[in-house]
């Protein structure tokens, strides 16, 4: 199982084929199944990426995934806020980049054990590991789909929530603009946090101990942002660091969650 | 004749047994001396009177914390590439003595702090990067300690102590640009100017030699124990498939 995508250069092998089209089939709406042309990896690549992409979306819209779960949990944070340090004004807009900042990731957070262990229950798992698709780019779509499910609705929603924190005006593009950048890393990030605690029954609560700690970098430089544009400041210095860093853990942590699916898949 | 031989448990243990009474005698004697000259025979700071003491701590403190995660890196390297369970039973070792060097230079910093800065503790880069460093400890022997199959625990927490190594590097960065402090520049490195002075370099010398060697007595102690807990984990699976 830990090699299977060494013979998927020019072409699958037999074996490898077959598992596919049974994984394709339970996948994939029927049209899409069989339409691939046989010889071409790179086409059952994308193929598969898409196919997983969509069904991880369709089971958290449809099968209680907590696709809202993340926005409301946000909304409660944002909305408690003001009830522990007072409605002053001042006091919000003040602490609203940082406020918006954490919330956003504790929500992200809370979604993060659902990106395998559903996978892990029901033995989906060990069929996408020996699918086409390097363990790789299984992990990526995961991540994918996680951003797609929390951190594009926070980034949408935090505007709005930016007005119930009274945030200044001018910071509100550049909440989205940070939020739009850094929550892919919060979602790759996490994905590792889950791909390292999938075997585990009560992994939630080591997850979020062995994730936080990997936010900090993306926290400090997503509230500077925010809080410079806040304040008429120049931004692009913690934007351009925000962004390397998204860009860093895309390339890199795939490689390391995959690493620790093909270790607890054993 | 090669350094791997040590690789073997039996002899790692026969080789390293016999030099630990002589690890700890070294350890105390470095210790015992270097406080002593520190505490006692050397002037008081001309600002700072005798607080400045502290430094016998909390440096050694401060960079046996950073080296320990610096080994068990070393140590996870070896592992996932060799194999050697010696390795990864030595970097589950040293975790929890970098957990505590970690909370010793945070709490003589707090000690210290609280007369000189006249706070516990302020939300300065070294002082923050050194909570973070606790936190990561906290998790990879949570880690550790989660996981059932030891292999499988060897192995992820390799790979957690190589992606938070990154992240550990990246806050620290992050954590300057984030925040200017108070707490003062380096004073010990061998290419600085200015220097803290010979008086309170050499004890200090002393007691960072003291803390490394009881770190490394400590480290192979913790190790043995570890390998007799799995060689004993061995025999009681082997007993009672026998009677079954």
């Amino acid at each position: 199982m830990r090699r299977f995508c060494e013979g998927g250069g020019a072409e699958p092998p037999a074996a490898n084929r077959r598992r596919a089209a049974r994984l394709d089939g339970t996948l994939l709406p029927a049209s899409h199944g069989c339409a691939v042309a046989p010889g071409s990896s790179k086409t059952v690549r994308g193929h598969f990426v898409r196919a997983l992409l969509l069904r991880d979306l369709r089971l958290a819209v449809r099968a209680g995934g907590g696709f809202g779960l993340a926005l409301a949990f946000f909304l409660i944070v944002v909305v408690l806020v003001p009830f522990g340090v007072g409605a002053e004004t001042s006091i919000l807009s003040r602490i609203a980049p940082g406020i918006l900042w954490v919330a956003a990731l504790l929500a992200a957070l809370l979604s993060l054990d659902r990106i395998f262990a559903l996978d892990w229950e029901d033995g989906a798992l060990p069929l996408l590991a020996t699918s086409p698709l390097p363990l790789e780019g299984v992990a990526l779509a995961k991540a994918l789909a996680h951003w797609i499910t929390t951190g594009l609705p926070l980034t949408l929603a935090a505007p709005v929530l930016g007005i119930l924190l009274s945030l200044a005006p001018t910071a509100t593009s550049w909440l989205l603009a940070s939020l739009a950048l850094g929550t892919p890393a919060l979602s790759v990030i996490g994905t590792f946090g889950a791909a390292l605690t999938v075997g585990l029954r009560r992994g939630s609560l080591l997850l979020s101990l062995l994730v936080l700690p990997l936010y900090v970098p993306t926290l400090i430089f997503g509230a500077e942002v925010v809080r410079r544009g806040a304040e008429g400041l120049d931004p692009t210095t913690p934007i351009l660091l925000l962004a390397g860093i998204t860009l860093g853990c895309l390339a890199l942590l795939p490689f390391a969650a995959a690493a620790a699916l093909r270790i607890n898949l054993r | 004749m090669s350094i791997w031989e040590y690789a073997n448990p039996k002899k790692f243990i026969a080789t390293t047994g016999p030099a630990l009474p002589w690890l700890f005698g070294a350890a105390g004697l470095c210790l015992s001396v270097g406080l002593i000259w520190g505490f006692f025979f050397t002037p008081d700071d001309f600002r700072q009177g005798s607080t400045v003491k502290i430094i016998y701590l909390h440096v050694p403190s401060a960079f046996m914390a950073i080296n320990i995660w610096i080994m068990m890196l070393v140590t996870s390297l070896i592992w996932l590439i060799r194999r050697h369970h010696v390795s990864a039973l030595a970097a589950r070792a040293a975790a929890p003595i970098g957990i505590v060097m970690t909370m010793i230079a945070l709490w003589t910093g707090a000690i210290w702090g609280e007369p000189m800065w006249g706070t516990w503790w302020v939300w300065d880069p070294r002082l923050t990067s050194f909570l973070i460093l606790f936190l990561f400890y906290l998790g990879y022997v949570a880690l550790w300690e989660a996981i059932e199959d030891p292999d499988t625990a060897a192995d992820l927490t390799s790979v957690l102590c190589i992606v938070g190594s990154v992240f550990a590097l990246l806050s620290r960065y992050a954590v300057l640009f984030w925040n200017q402090g108070l707490h003062q520049g380096a004073s010990l490195s061998l290419d600085a100017e200015e220097n803290v002075h010979d008086v309170f370099w050499y004890p200090l010398l002393v007691c960072l030699a003291g803390f490394v060697l009881l770190f490394v007595a400590l480290v192979l102690l913790r190790t043995h124990t570890e390998i007799r807990l799995r060689r004993m984990r061995a025999l009681e699976i082997r007993a009672a498939r026998a009677r079954a």
